[in-house]
């Protein structure tokens, strides 16, 4: 046994950061490049969700043959594909914390030079080729299936997208500051959460048709702004700046409050002592 | 020079004192055993010195590094390996390594992977999942995560419980000659007493969060006037016999 030094090399500050960041994310990107069922697994909900709104659509069109019945389908199919967009993002960020927890190998990610906000960006990076996986597919068998493009809805499409993936995020971020706080009895919520906010964020109908009650609350929603504004588009051919706007300045207060939600649990699963035993 | 220095360490869980105002010093290139029974503290002395737990008070400096204000400068020229913190199992080994080497920023990482394998005999299962690994090569895997980065101070907490007296010999045979070659300062907790007996120049003996003695393993045992270090352990733990000498 010989241990033969190693030139050092002393590169600039971001690299290291890039080559943490990315280590965490070959971490998972290995687990996919072999198994193809967990590639499977990522497209299975979103193929099967449009299968079942399309066919839902075409029903529709069919029976009512009406320009109105063909603009719901389209409505309906947009909503599908845009919601999986922001449930893939925030699954894709838990669960990929989950993997971590699951394996048992916190304790050594957590005694490695990776900052909690390196970990967060391979995270992030991890449920951005997540959701692409999952949602590309789906909206490609849109078009083939159903005639129905997404990408009709022109440019403001990514800034939708931009959106509905920051809000899945924060959710996120407040799901893994769950899991430090309460365990793997926290874990049911990577997978729930956001179906109980589906019906604030006005997904398939405009916020006008919920109770007066309920308006403000979805309004306090990044989703709500991004589902009025999607409305907008395909109904009236016209992009709401101003919904947009609302959307980023909601997601900003989102994502900056999950932000001091995890500091805060990462910090407090350190005084208790959770990191090595977390998920046990 | 002092690797790690620990000055009045307190953690405390609401009303349990799992680590109650210890404090010691690891000289650079030393190796010190941190010896005590089940609920001793061990643990979670070492998890305090790698920032996992944050402590109640006290201070502790590894490398030089305050480890409340600047940790991860020192958590770069650090590693640690037990037993009780898995690595994904589904990886393979080479994967596992890469992953960490890319973690701690290690140049000609396929280099150093292939040298960790060599050294530590893991040529023939590189490519095997870390699932699929006996006791002893999940063990030796483990080891050469740990070194992935030629760390300057090692953490190691019982390295070999669970191994069978040859994994366990080679493990130990490998840390000697780890240590003589790169002047690595290694903390080591175990309940090997012949372990800590053969690899540390100092021991620090632990009861309730306490340190309760503390010196050479020959300073040790001619204090309680006994033949091994497992007969001075079962003194403190049991309270059976005092120190003979001061």
């Amino acid at each position: 046994m010989k241990i033969r030094s190693l030139p050092m090399v002393q590169p600039p500050q971001w690299q290291p950061m890039a080559r943490r960041i990315w280590g965490l994310m070959y971490r998972h990107l290995a687990l996919y490049r072999r198994s193809w069922p967990r590639l499977l697994e990522l497209m299975y909900w979103p193929i099967l969700q449009m299968c079942i709104w399309g066919f839902t659509a075409r029903f529709l069109a069919t029976r009512m043959g009406s320009n109105p019945a063909i603009m719901a389908g389209g409505l309906l199919l947009s909503g599908v594909l845009l919601w999986e967009v922001t449930l893939r993002s925030q699954m894709g960020m838990s669960i990929s914390f989950l993997e971590e927890m699951w394996s048992r190998n916190l304790g050594h990610v957590f005694v490695s030079p990776l900052r909690p906000f390196e970990m967060v960006a391979a995270l992030i990076a991890m449920s951005v080729i997540r959701m692409l996986t999952g949602v590309l597919p789906a909206i490609l068998l849109a078009w083939a299936f159903y005639a129905f493009n997404l990408f009709s809805l022109g440019p403001v499409l990514v800034l939708f997208f931009v959106n509905l993936m920051i809000f899945g995020w924060a959710i996120a971020l407040g799901v893994v500051s769950l899991v430090l706080r309460h365990g793997a009895g926290a874990e049911p919520l990577a997978w729930g959460i956001l179906f109980g906010l589906a019906p604030f964020s006005a997904v398939f109908y405009p916020v006008s048709v919920l109770p007066a009650a309920l308006q403000p609350l979805a309004l306090t929603l990044p989703t709500t702004h991004v589902f009025e504004g999607m409305r907008a588009v395909l109904m009236h051919g016209t992009v709401r700046w101003d919904h947009l706007a609302a959307a980023f300045v909601l997601n900003l207060v989102w994502i900056a409050g999950a932000a001091v939600l995890f500091a805060w649990q990462f910090h407090q699963a350190r005084v208790r002592g959770a990191l090595m035993s977390i998920g046990e | 020079m002092e690797a790690i220095q620990v000055e009045h360490l307190v953690k405390r869980y609401d009303s349990v004192l799992a680590v109650d105002d210890i404090g010691f010093t690891v000289p650079a290139g030393g190796t010190v055993g941190l010896l005590g029974g089940n609920g001793a503290g061990k643990t979670t002395t070492i998890a305090m010195l790698l920032g996992l737990i944050v402590p109640t008070s006290g201070r502790i400096t590894v490398l030089g590094h305050d480890m409340a204000k600047d940790r991860f400068a020192a958590l770069e020229r650090m590693n640690f390996s037990s037993p009780y913190v898995a690595l994904p199992h589904r990886l393979t080994v080479r994967e596992n390594l890469r992953v960490y080497g890319h973690l701690y920023n290690v140049a000609h990482l396929d280099d150093r992977i292939a040298t960790l394998a060599r050294d530590l005999d893991l040529g023939q299962i590189l490519d095997r999942p870390a699932g699929q690994l006996s006791a002893g090569q999940k063990t030796r895997v483990a080891l050469a995560k740990s070194l992935i980065n030629q760390p300057e101070v090692l953490l190691l907490d019982e390295p070999t419980a669970s191994l069978d007296p040859d994994t366990g010999d080679m493990v130990r045979t490998w840390l000697e000659q780890y240590r003589a070659q790169s002047g690595c300062t290694i903390l080591l907790a175990s309940h090997n007493m012949a372990e800590v007996e053969r690899l540390c120049h100092q021991v620090i003996m632990l009861k309730q969060g306490r340190v309760v003695d503390r010196g050479t393993p020959d300073e040790l045992l001619a204090r309680y006037g006994r033949q091994d270090l497992e007969d001075v352990f079962l003194d403190i733990a049991r309270d059976r016999r005092q120190a003979v000498a001061a």
